[in-house]
């Protein structure tokens, strides 16, 4: 069987960060991985992956504005026309760097923000950043480029949703995602004080609803659920390295953000081997692609088709089994660990862990022991 | 032709309206299926023939009229009211997706 299309190629240019963000879905040891790869080794990773039919290409972090070489790698990914976004934080940027941005031509800005509310946004991202913010959201705006708004949602900012909605209309973006937090690397370790209450969860899906129809065909609002609230798992990532690539700052070639953190599954370099035979050949890529790795009560299961058992990162953090029904499955076997979660949540207790150099040392010593509660 | 707010868009896109590609959509050559897709964030629309025809056009100095007769010039095979509805159904459709302006 030859190896699918990859349509998306995230970029991972960098994993420092001036925020640190409560929600960051980086891994927990990123501090370990600060060997980022050179200007040459991106450009010649775009041209190969433009090769392979990439279309769209996701320069994110970390924040990828600390690369001082941004402006050069847009410039060449445009020059093999793949459609440029950057996913920012904003913080780094100013009028100036945004220009010169469009000039070399980049498509399009994401912008992350944390609350209408200055005291939970920067609660949030644990730095002052909220003015900062709202001044590049209009700048994006005036520099001549279309702006999504990023929002991850989670019990401390859920219920401003109709005041986010608003404050985005205001600010002229094209494009709202509202993004419920999905518990991978930093999020998991903060799940019982970011995880939304059944009730809150509930209230999301009308407002956002009436919010679509008042805005369709001016501002596009993009939401995600939290997949502990569905009866079935989200199928995660359209497939384990199907149509998507995530490629980290040292080079590595992942399914997705969380993928690493599988044991026993071999990601390659681009250091090493070209992408195209990667994508073709790697161990880890190869490891959950078709049904074949499936047990029961996917293997027998009609909807295996539609959600590829779920999530195989999330399988493997909350079962310590990668093969196994993502747990959010109402048919899990282990459901109860998501049942347990959400209680969790109803008590709304749990303390709050940075994503920082320290913490991240901290949390790198006990990786071995997999995160699974 | 369920949704009201589509048949709305459609009645819309039948005047004199100039649409315009939003800037976040960009027309592009596919050259691993050979053909012209649409890209914008996230997604990407692959297009039939008569698409990109219609998008070129869409620059906010052609009326939706103008644009089928462009389109009935250049497809001479094709009945008009066929173009016809071919473009007013494609603009109402990536206009309700938020990329058209104008």
């Amino acid at each position: 069987m030859g190896a699918p299309r990859p349509y998306t190629l995230v970029a991972e240019l960098t994993y420092k960060c001036p925020l640190k963000c409560l929600y960051c879905s980086n891994p927990v040891n990123f501090h370990e991985m600060r060997d980022e790869l050179s200007t040459e080794q991106w450009i010649r990773t775009f041209s190969e992956a433009a090769d392979l039919g990439v279309v769209q290409l996701h320069f994110t972090g970390g924040e990828p504005v600390v690369r001082k070489d941004l402006p050069e790698l847009i410039r060449h990914a445009r020059s093999r026309d793949l459609y440029t976004n950057l996913i920012t934080g904003g913080t780094l940027l100013d009028e100036g760097k945004l220009r010169q941005l469009r000039d070399c031509g980049l498509d399009h800005i994401q912008l992350s923000v944390q609350d209408t509310d200055r005291r939970t946004a920067e609660l949030i991202a644990g730095i002052r950043s909220y003015d900062k913010k709202l001044d590049i959201a209009r700048l994006v705006k005036k520099v001549g480029f279309p702006l999504t708004l990023n929002v991850c949602l989670h019990r401390l900012n859920i219920d401003h949703v109709p005041a986010l909605i608003a404050q985005a209309a205001e600010l002229g973006a094209q494009r709202l995602e509202l993004a419920n937090t999905a518990y991978y690397g930093w999020a998991l370790e903060n799940r019982s004080a970011l995880m939304p209450t059944r009730a809150q969860f509930d209230a999301l899906e009308p407002l956002v609803r009436e919010a679509r129809a008042r805005y369709q065909g001016t501002m596009e609002i993009i939401s995600t659920k939290v997949d502990y609230y569905s009866e079935y798992p989200k199928p995660c990532m359209g497939g384990w390295a199907n149509t998507y690539m995530v490629i980290i700052p040292t080079g590595e070639v992942l399914p997705c953000h969380a993928a690493h953190r599988i044991p026993g599954l071999h990601f390659d370099s681009v250091r090493e081997r070209p992408l195209a035979t990667i994508w073709e050949e790697s161990q880890g890529l190869n490891a959950f692609r078709g049904d074949d790795w499936m047990q029961e009560p996917c293997r027998s299961c009609p909807m295996k088709a539609i959600d590829f058992g779920g999530c195989r990162c999330q399988a493997y953090l909350l079962t310590k089994d990668a093969a196994a029904t993502d747990p959010v499955c109402s048919l899990s076997p282990r459901h109860d660990i998501i049942r347990e979660a959400i209680a969790q949540a109803e008590r709304g207790d749990g303390s709050l862990i940075y994503r920082d150099v320290k913490n991240s040392e901290r949390l790198s010593l006990d990786l071995r022991e997999p995160v699974a509660r | 032709m369920s949704e009201p707010r589509l048949k709305e868009s459609v009645a819309d896109t039948s005047g004199v309206w100039r649409p315009r590609l939003s800037p976040k959509a960009r027309l592009r050559w596919d050259e691993v299926e050979k053909r012209y897709m649409l890209v914008f964030p996230e997604a990407a629309l692959m297009l039939n023939e008569t698409a990109p025809e219609i998008l070129k056009l869409c620059n906010g100095e052609h009326t939706v009229n103008g644009i089928i007769d462009a389109l009935v010039q250049r497809f001479t095979g094709i009945e008009r009211k066929i173009i016809e509805e071919d473009v007013t159904s494609f603009l109402a459709r990536i206009r309700a997706r938020g990329l058209l302006e104008g």
